[in-house]
C-alpha cells in the first residue's frame, strides 16, 4: 500500500435512524444504530471490499459516505476535505465526484426514460457538455465503453436483460467521470453466467479509468475476487480489515473466521477437508444490539470480559486491523486513530 | 430400484399460441438415501421440474405432456388426485426457496405445522402437537413449546426455514425436494440449514433432491450432480466426477465464471457469452450452441446424442470427449 494521501476517507462514521414517531400511541421512540464508528480509507483506484449479512449496515454506510444518506457524526473526507459540511453548489460538484451503483437493475432505472437520457442525465445536470452533438457522442461513448450497442440508446429499460441494465446503471455512474464508486451490491441480482461479464467490466473499467471502487457484497467470493483490501461488517461496525488474501489465509476475528468457513468453495475434493465452524444463533436486531462486542452472543471465544468491553479496530499484524480482545496479535501493537 | 426415477418428462406451457418448453426430456434417478443436485441458472426449468414430481404446475397453462415419474415403481402421474394428495408430504415433501411466503401468516405455527399429520398419519391433534414440538426441538427451534403457539411473523428467516423442514419431516417422508433452500438466507445461516438438513437426511436415510443454482452448495452436499440447461439436463455425473471432469462446455462455463474463494484477486473469470435462450423459441440443434466456444457446424443442426463418459457420468455434447483439449491448445497459443 503507497502512502500517498488517500482519495477517501472516513473517520468514526455513525448513522442512527430513529424508529417510531414518538406519538401518543406509539410505543417509545427507539433508536437503530445502523453503523457506528467506523473508519477506514480509499487509495485512488483502488477497491474495499464491504462484506457482511443483512442488516449489518452495510448498504446504510456505503450511502452515507455519499450523503444518501445524512451522516449522524463523524467525517467523510475526499481528497483530504470534509464533504459533511458542504452544501448546494460545492455539494453538487463533489457528488460528481462519487457516484453509485445499486443492487437492483429493475427498480433502479426510471422505466418511463430511454435509457440514453439516463446515461446522459448527469451529463446535463452538471454542464458537462456544450453542444448537443458533443453530448450525443459522449453517451455514445458511454454505451461502448460499458459493451452496449449505441442503437440501442432510444430503448426503454424494459428491453434489458438484467445484466444490459446493470451496463446501463454503470454507464450512467460513469458519465461524470468520477474518482470513486459505491457499487452495492452490483452483482447479487444476476445469474451466474452473466455475474462474470459484469464483473470483468468493473475490473476493465478501474484499470482504464483509475476507479476506486467501495464494493459492497454479501458473497464473500464476489468480494474477495475483485477487491485489494476488504472490510467485513457486522451489526453497524467494522470487525476485520485487512488485504485480500491475508484476511482469506488468516482471518484473526471468530465473526470472519466463521463466514470464511460458511462459504462453499465449488470443488468436493477441498470442500472434504476444510474446517468448519458453524455458528449458533442469528444477528440480534439493531433496535437492541448485544452490549460490549456485538458478536459475544454468538462468538465460541466469547469469555467473561466481552460482554463488557466494545473492543476497537487494532493492528494484529501488518496491515491487517481486527476488533477481538481475544485475537491473536491483538494489543500487541499501539491502537490506530 | 431407484427410489425416484424419472424418465423423458416434459412439461410445457401453452399461452397466446406459444408453446414455453419449461422441461423438454429429462431423466433421472435419485436412489433412497443419497442427496442429488439439480443445478441450473434462473429461468432452465429447474423449478417446473420438481414441482412436475409434486404435480403443482398450474393447468392451464401448464402440462406434463409426456414421460413417466416413478416413485418406488409406482407412476405418480396415472394417480387420481385423493391418490396424489396422499403422496404429498407422506411420501415426498417439499421445503420452498421463500420462508417468508411459504408459511401461512394468520395461522399459528402449531397448526400449520399438526395439520398434514392428523390427516397423513391418523394421529390425534395432541400426539400431533407433542410430535410436532419433538420436531421442532430437532431443527433447532429454542422454547419449542412456546414458540409452537406463536406465528410465522415472529419468527426470522432462518427459524420459518427451520419449521419449514420440521413440516416437511413431519410426515416422515422418503424423499425431500428441496427448491433454493437457502437462497434468501443469509451466508451463517445458510450453513446451519443445510448442516440441518443433510444430518437429518443421514439420520432417518431421506433422499434429498437440492434443486440450486449455488456449485458451492453442490460440491459441499451433494452425491451426485444433474447439471439443467433451457429445459434439458446436459450433463450428469458423481459430484467428483463432474467438478474434476467437466464434459458438457456449459459446465465448464459455469466453473470458470465464478469467483471461488480460495482464489485471489485478479484470477480471472471467464463468462459465459450473451445469454440464456428463451424457452419459447429454443435455437436448432443444441440448446446452448450460440453461447458455445466449441460449437461445430453439426451443434446447430442435430441435438447431441448423450456421451456415456463411464460411472454414471455423461454428457449431451457431440464434443464431450473432445473440446477439453481444443481449450488447451487454445489457451497456450
Amino acid at each position: 500500500m503507497t502512502s500517498t494521501t488517500p482519495l477517501l476517507e472516513v473517520r468514526n462514521l455513525s448513522k442512527e435512524f430513529p424508529v417510531g414517531s414518538g406519538g401518543i400511541l406509539s410505543r417509545k421512540k427507539q433508536i437503530i444504530k445502523a453503523v457506528q464508528d467506523v473508519s477506514f480509507s480509499i487509495q485512488p483506484g483502488e477497491t474495499l471490499g464491504l462484506v457482511g449479512e443483512s442488516g449489518s449496515g452495510k448498504t446504510t454506510l456505503g450511502r452515507s459516505i455519499i450523503r444518501l444518506h445524512e451522516p449522524t457524526s463523524g467525517e467523510v473526507l475526499l481528497d483530504g476535505k470534509n464533504i459533511l459540511n458542504l452544501r448546494h453548489s460545492a455539494l453538487q460538484a463533489t457528488r460528481r465526484r462519487m457516484q453509485i451503483i445499486f443492487q437492483d437493475p429493475y427498480s433502479s432505472l426510471d422505466p418511463r426514460m430511454n435509457v440514453g437520457n439516463i446515461v446522459g442525465e448527469g451529463l446535463l445536470i452538471h454542464n458537462l457538455t456544450n453542444s448537443k452533438n458533443e453530448y450525443r457522442g459522449r453517451v455514445e461513448d458511454l454505451f461502448e465503453l460499458v459493451g452496449l450497442s449505441p442503437l440501442m440508446m432510444g430503448r426503454f429499460p424494459h428491453e434489458f436483460s438484467g445484466g444490459q441494465r446493470q451496463r446501463i446503471g454503470i454507464a450512467r455512474a460513469l458519465a461524470v467521470e468520477p474518482d470513486f464508486i459505491v457499487c452495492d451490491e452490483p452483482v447479487s441480482a444476476l445469474d451466474v453466467s452473466i455475474q462474470a461479464q459484469i464483473l470483468n467490466l468493473f475490473e476493465e473499467l478501474q484499470e482504464r479509468l483509475n476507479l476506486a471502487y467501495l464494493f459492497v457484497a454479501h458473497d464473500l467470493s464476489v468480494v474477495r475476487h475483485i477487491s485489494d483490501r476488504i472490510a467485513v461488517m457486522y451489526l453497524g461496525r467494522i470487525v476485520e480489515i485487512a488485504e485480500g488474501d491475508e484476511l482469506y489465509r488468516n482471518p484473526s476475528h471468530p465473526y470472519t473466521q466463521a463466514l470464511i468457513s460458511g462459504i462453499p468453495i465449488p470443488d468436493p475434493v477441498i470442500e472434504e477437508t476444510r474446517d468448519r465452524i458453524v455458528l449458533t444463533g442469528e444477528i440480534p436486531s439493531p433496535l437492541n444490539p448485544p452490549t460490549g462486542c456485538v458478536f459475544n452472543p454468538r462468538c465460541p471465544l466469547s469469555d467473561e470480559r466481552c460482554p463488557k468491553i466494545v473492543p476497537e479496530l487494532r493492528t494484529v499484524s501488518h496491515d491487517h486491523l481486527s476488533a477481538c480482545i481475544n485475537a491473536d496479535g491483538y494489543g500487541a501493537v499501539g491502537a490506530i486513530t | 430400484m431407484p427410489l425416484l426415477q424419472i424418465n423423458n418428462l416434459k412439461t410445457h406451457f401453452f399461452s397466446d399460441g406459444t408453446v414455453t418448453k419449461a422441461v423438454d426430456g429429462v431423466s433421472y434417478d435419485v436412489e433412497a438415501g443419497e442427496t442429488v443436485a439439480l443445478v441450473g441458472e434462473s429461468g432452465c426449468g429447474k423449478s417446473v421440474s420438481s414441482l412436475s414430481i409434486m404435480q403443482l404446475i398450474p393447468q392451464p397453462p401448464g402440462k406434463i405432456v409426456d414421460g413417466e415419474i416413478l416413485f418406488d415403481g409406482q407412476n405418480l402421474l396415472s394417480l387420481n388426485r385423493e391418490e396424489m394428495r396422499r403422496m404429498r408430504g407422506r411420501e415426498i415433501a417439499m421445503i420452498f426457496q421463500e420462508p417468508m411466503t411459504s408459511l401461512n401468516p394468520v395461522i399459528s405455527i402449531e397448526t400449520q405445522l399438526t395439520e398434514a399429520m392428523t390427516l397423513q398419519l391418523g394421529i390425534t391433534s395432541n400426539q400431533a402437537r407433542k410430535k410436532g414440538i419433538d420436531l421442532l426441538e430437532r431443527v433447532g427451534i429454542p422454547e419449542p413449546e412456546v414458540r409452537v403457539r406463536q406465528y410465522p411473523h415472529e419468527f426470522s428467516g432462518g427459524m420459518r426455514q427451520r419449521v419449514m423442514v420440521a413440516m416437511a419431516l413431519s410426515c416422515e417422508p422418503k424423499l425431500i425436494i428441496a427448491d433454493e433452500p437457502t437462497t434468501a438466507l443469509d451466508v451463517t445461516i445458510q450453513a446451519q440449514i443445510l448442516d440441518l438438513l443433510k444430518d437429518l437426511a443421514a439420520e432417518r436415510e431421506l433422499a434429498l433432491l437440492i434443486i440450486t443454482h449455488n456449485l458451492g452448495v453442490v460440491a459441499r452436499y451433494a452425491d451426485r450432480i444433474n447439471i439443467m440447461y433451457a429445459g434439458r439436463f446436459i450433463e450428469s455425473g458423481t459430484c467428483k466426477d463432474i467438478f474434476a471432469d467437466p464434459r458438457h462446455p456449459y459446465t465448464l462455463g459455469l466453473l470458470e465464471s465464478i469467483p471461488r474463494l480460495d482464489q485471489p484477486k485478479g484470477s480471472k473469470l471467464i463468462p459465459i457469452p450473451g445469454q440464456p435462450p428463451d424457452l419459447a423459441g429454443l435455437p436448432s440443434g443444441c440448446n446452448f450452441q450460440p453461447r458455445c466456444r466449441f460449437a461445430q457446424e453439426r451443434c446447430a443442426v442435430e441435438y447431441p446424442d448423450v456421451t456415456d463418459i463411464g460411472n454414471g457420468h455423461w454428457s449431451a455434447c457431440w464434443e464431450a470427449n473432445t473440446f477439453k483439449i481444443t481449450a488447451e491448445s487454445g489457451s497456450t497459443n
